[in-house]
């Protein structure tokens, strides 16, 4: 049984941004940092809902483009004093593809 | 829990330097706070505190005194956050010797602690009048904790109660001890009440108010001698004059000293203080730090708490070794901390030679207003009685921004300087916790009471952060400061800091512009590394700045980075609060077609975009579209970007002009779709919009607009810096021109110097304000050459741009930024 889910080459995101990765009914934003880190975050702020994946990446963390709640990409929180987080989603890169893991993904969709 | 990575220190593994602190107070845990901030690990931190209770907000020993607080609310560190920091606490032991040749210091009862680095924060002393009896029971100062039980207990058991001293802690003293039910008369040497922050008209004012309450004055009076009862406790004060007045308690705040003696006797070099660097170290040894009251900065020991703050950053910057920070001096206002007494003061405002003054008097009301002007510049001001436009009185000074054109209206506040926006309440005092203070953030002003309460906010910007009041617009900023003062004590103000671009650097928008035009830069990368950013790549507020300023300054050959624009720009169309998007072609100078219509009507339908709506611009939004969608969406509609998501030349407004109108003298409407062809593509510092009327009667709004052009039967009137948003601004008259080709040309050349000069996000009526009208009409009117050389740039630099819409509709730019991945 396959636990890990293909998605996208790490290229198929740009440097300093994001792609969305659509699950069900479950959007993921999957970052890239400078340093070509890869994060992956439930694709809703967890001050109003708005889509991380749409805003400026910085450092490890992405500034959200509804209110500018700054989100901090390894764990999902908000940065202080803001309070709150995004759910994260566990992901492995091999050779050059990520790889999003299956069970954390079906059970936030479920 | 994620533990965080210790920054600064993590170089150094090696055993932890000893840092030992002197002084307890605010000023000094401000320091340790921010330097745990950089660097967590890097010191083994030692506090001597001389007053047996943690670090507490000294500035609320009157509202204690006056019953409207406890001790235990104005506690600010309590000793769980010692604890919890591995910070060994002596308090309650006063250091007695410094020992700087074995670095350590020695304390009262034989504890000693050595040191690497020392702080000395041992605050002030208050000066007490060499007059015979001043050692009686019964005499005391305003300091501290201890003074403040003393003054309890009296009010208790006594009725008679002088203080000496007529300033702001006397009068808060008498005011305390008055609410105790105390018979206060206050005691003055001077001729009116707090000479040093009020003229005379305001002082009497003050005074007129507080024996209202009930509170008596002896003004001009020299205390000559403290007489004691039978008991052995003052009884009676005896003044030069022969005056003579019964007193049970004599509280005396005639001023502070800085509290030195300790440093003077290791060998440290005094002058009214400890002299330090702009580093906060002592002259004398760079192990010895000093801040807060003790501390002579450039001559001045500051009292007032946001100055001390500031040198906390930079001492605490210095231990971390990061960061250059350098204190510079503060220049400081005041209030007065009196229940339902409104008061403010800051800067020079006596006056006196080459100094005008500007003057608003109402006893009855008991409104009194002064400002004080020098060379077109605002240079102190007192207020009492309406004082919601201290703060920007304060910024006023603090900037030293030309006043010239404000004067006329100067004296009425921001508010007559043409804000409609937002209407909002003045008295802060009189709200209740119920009533919205932020009308953008929804904030009442309970909320941000509680959070200057629980989490110890000092600042505007403190508060900003915690609650998001006065973050948005803006416009509540003074009623947010007249919050802070009553709640967190009055004594805020702030330091004339560089408006440094943001967190990441502390170079100002002007520095990074000059060295991007002189060096030549062209990505962003090489801004950061050669001018030294503090972060990896910097934050969402640098980096579309730094975007804008590298396109701006070198059109075609700075490519730009979709990655730094906000993401209305990156995706040509604007973010809605559900996470789809809002789509408005263009019309040119607000005028369509048939064949137009019918592309909007059926794009609308075949891709179920749920609002269609006409804007305030002359052209219609389809509100609701997707993503993915928004490439279609163009294709379709075949219609040009209008820009209405970016900071960029939005729509040019258009009356229908000449061709129609009965009254029309010129044919606005071509003029305007002349001037929007011409501009299309603009980016700019912030959004930009345009109109023309064809007549003086204006239909087309030119008055609130970047700039607006007025047909007039000889030719065109320009006016520029007009703004109807969240401040109305009336745009001024820049000139009177006569063929469409010079209004496409003194418009170009005006845009073009604001789009090289105005910093990022300041629309053209900022930019007006910042350098004013006289300075534009040098560079736009009187010279020619350079008017043509300006319109010129302009031309070059938008005959590079393309169609965002064209490009990602027809030629697949950057597709993956409107493919979702399925997986």
């Amino acid at each position: 049984m396959n636990h890990w889910l293909d998605i996208l080459d790490v290229t198929d995101i740009p440097k300093l941004g994001a792609r969305v990765v659509r699950h069900g009914s479950l959007d993921i934003a999957v970052f890239r940092n400078a340093e070509d880190e890869i994060f992956a975050l439930e694709d809703r702020c967890p001050h109003k809902g708005g889509p991380l994946s749409q805003g400026i990446v910085h450092g490890k963390k992405v500034t959200c483009p509804l209110h500018s709640w700054n989100i901090e990409l390894d764990s999902g929180c908000a940065v202080a004093p803001d309070v709150g987080c995004a759910r994260e989603f566990p992901i492995k890169i091999e050779a050059g593809r990520v790889f999003l893991d299956l069970a954390a993904v079906e059970q936030a969709a479920a | 829990m994620d533990m965080s990575t210790p920054s600064g220190s993590g170089m150094n593994p090696g055993p932890k330097m000893k840092l030992v602190m002197v002084g307890n107070g605010m000023a000094g845990v401000r320091t340790l706070e921010e330097l745990l901030k950089h660097a967590p690990e890097m010191y083994d931190i030692t506090v001597f505190g001389a007053e047996p209770h943690p670090n507490y907000n000294r500035i609320l020993l009157s509202p204690v005194l006056a019953g409207e607080q406890t001790v235990d609310d104005i506690i600010l560190n309590p000793l769980d956050w010692y604890a919890e920091h591995n910070i060994t606490l002596h308090k309650g032991k006063k250091v007695v010797k410094i020992d700087r040749t074995a670095r350590k210091v020695v304390a009262d009862d034989g504890t000693e602690a050595g040191y690497d680095r020392l702080l000395l924060a041992t605050g002030s002393d208050p000066f007490i009048l060499p007059v015979p009896g001043k050692e009686l029971p019964g005499v005391i100062a305003f300091r501290d904790i201890a003074d403040v039980d003393a003054m309890i207990s009296a009010a208790s058991t006594y009725k008679h109660a002088v203080v000496i001293g007529g300033g702001l802690l006397g009068l808060e003293a008498a005011n305390g001890l008055m609410k105790r039910g105390m018979d206060v008369s206050v005691v003055h040497i001077g001729p009116w009440l707090m000479e040093r922050q009020l003229d005379e008209p305001a002082a009497r004012l003050l005074q007129k108010s507080l024996e209202a309450k009930g509170m008596k004055f002896l003004l001009q009076k020299q205390t000559a001698e403290l007489v004691a009862g039978s008991d052995g406790r003052v009884a009676a004060i005896k003044f030069k004059d022969g005056d003579e007045a019964p007193a049970d308690l004599v509280v005396m705040a005639v001023g502070i000293r800085p509290n030195s003696a300790l440093a003077e006797s290791a060998g440290i070099h005094c002058n009214r203080g400890i002299v330090v660097t702009d580093t906060l170290q002592t002259v004398t040894d760079p192990r010895v730090y000093s801040i807060g009251e003790c501390a002579a900065h450039r001559g001045i020991a500051y009292g007032l708490v946001a100055p001390l703050f500031e040198q906390a950053k930079v001492a605490a910057n210095h231990l971390a070794h990061f960061g250059i920070g350098r204190y510079e001096g503060s220049v400081t206002s005041t209030k007065l901390k009196v229940t339902g007494i409104d008061l403010f003061s800051a800067g020079d405002f006596m006056g006196g030679e080459g100094t005008e003054s500007i003057l608003y008097s109402d006893p009855i009301g008991g409104v009194y207003k002064k400002l004080v002007i020098k060379d077109n510049k605002l240079v102190g001001g007192v207020m009492y009685g309406d004082t919601v436009d201290g703060a920007w009185y304060f910024s006023l000074l603090r900037d030293g921004k030309d006043v010239t054109e404000l004067r006329d209206h100067l004296m009425f506040g921001q508010d007559h300087c043409g804000n409609l926006g937002h209407q909002g309440i003045n008295k802060a005092a009189a709200m209740t916790d119920d009533m919205e203070v932020c009308g953008c953030n929804g904030v009442c002003k309970g909320d941000i009471v509680k959070a200057i309460r629980e989490k110890g906010l000092f600042t505007l910007e403190d508060v900003r952060k915690h609650t998001k009041a006065s973050s948005s617009c803006g416009s509540c900023t003074g009623l947010v400061e007249q919050i802070l003062a009553v709640t967190a004590g009055g004594d805020y103000s702030a330091a004339p800091t560089k408006k440094s671009m943001c967190g990441c650097t502390d170079h100002t928008h002007e520095e990074v512009r000059a060295a991007i035009r002189q060096h030549k830069y062209l990505s962003i990368p090489e801004v950061q590394q050669a001018m030294e950013w503090q972060t990896p790549n910097g934050c969402a507020s640098c980096r579309p700045a730094l975007n804008y300023y590298l396109l701006s300054t070198w059109p075609g050959e700075v490519e730009d980075d979709p990655q730094s624009r906000f993401i209305n720009e990156r995706a040509h169309a604007n973010i809605q609060k559900d996470g789809t998007y809002s789509v408005i072609p263009r019309m040119w100078g607000g005028e369509t077609t048939p064949s137009e219509l019918k592309r909007i009507a059926i794009v609308a339908e075949k891709y179920n975009i749920p609002t269609v709506k006409v804007t305030g611009g002359q052209r219609i939004d389809l509100l609701g579209v997707k993503k993915e969608d928004l490439p279609k969406v163009w294709a379709d509609l075949d219609m040009p970007s209008g820009h209405a998501y970016g900071k960029a030349l939005r729509t040019v407004k258009t009356c229908v002009g000449s061709e129609w109108c009965r009254f029309g003298t010129q044919n606005s409407t071509q003029m305007g779709i002349d001037l929007e062809k011409t501009f299309f593509k603009m980016w700019a510092p912030h959004k930009v919009k345009l109109a023309v009327s064809g007549c003086p009667r204006n239909c087309a709004e030119v008055a609130i607009k970047d700039v607006g052009v007025i047909g007039v039967d000889s030719g065109w009137e320009i006016y520029v810096g007009g703004n109807g948003g969240i401040k109305t601004e009336v745009a001024q008259f820049l000139v009177k021109v006569k063929t469409a080709d010079e209004v496409l040309e003194y418009s170009g050349a005006f845009l073009q110097l604001y789009r090289e000069e105005a910093r990022y996000l300041d629309r053209t009526v900022h930019y007006l304000e910042r350098v004013g009208l006289d300075y534009v009409k040098k560079k736009v009117l009187d010279d020619e050459a350079g008017r043509r050389a300006l319109y010129e740039r302009l031309i070059f630099a938008l005959s590079v741009e393309k169609d965002p819409w064209v490009e990602r509709a027809k030629e697949g730019k950057l597709k993956h930024e409107f493919e979702t991945v399925v997986a």
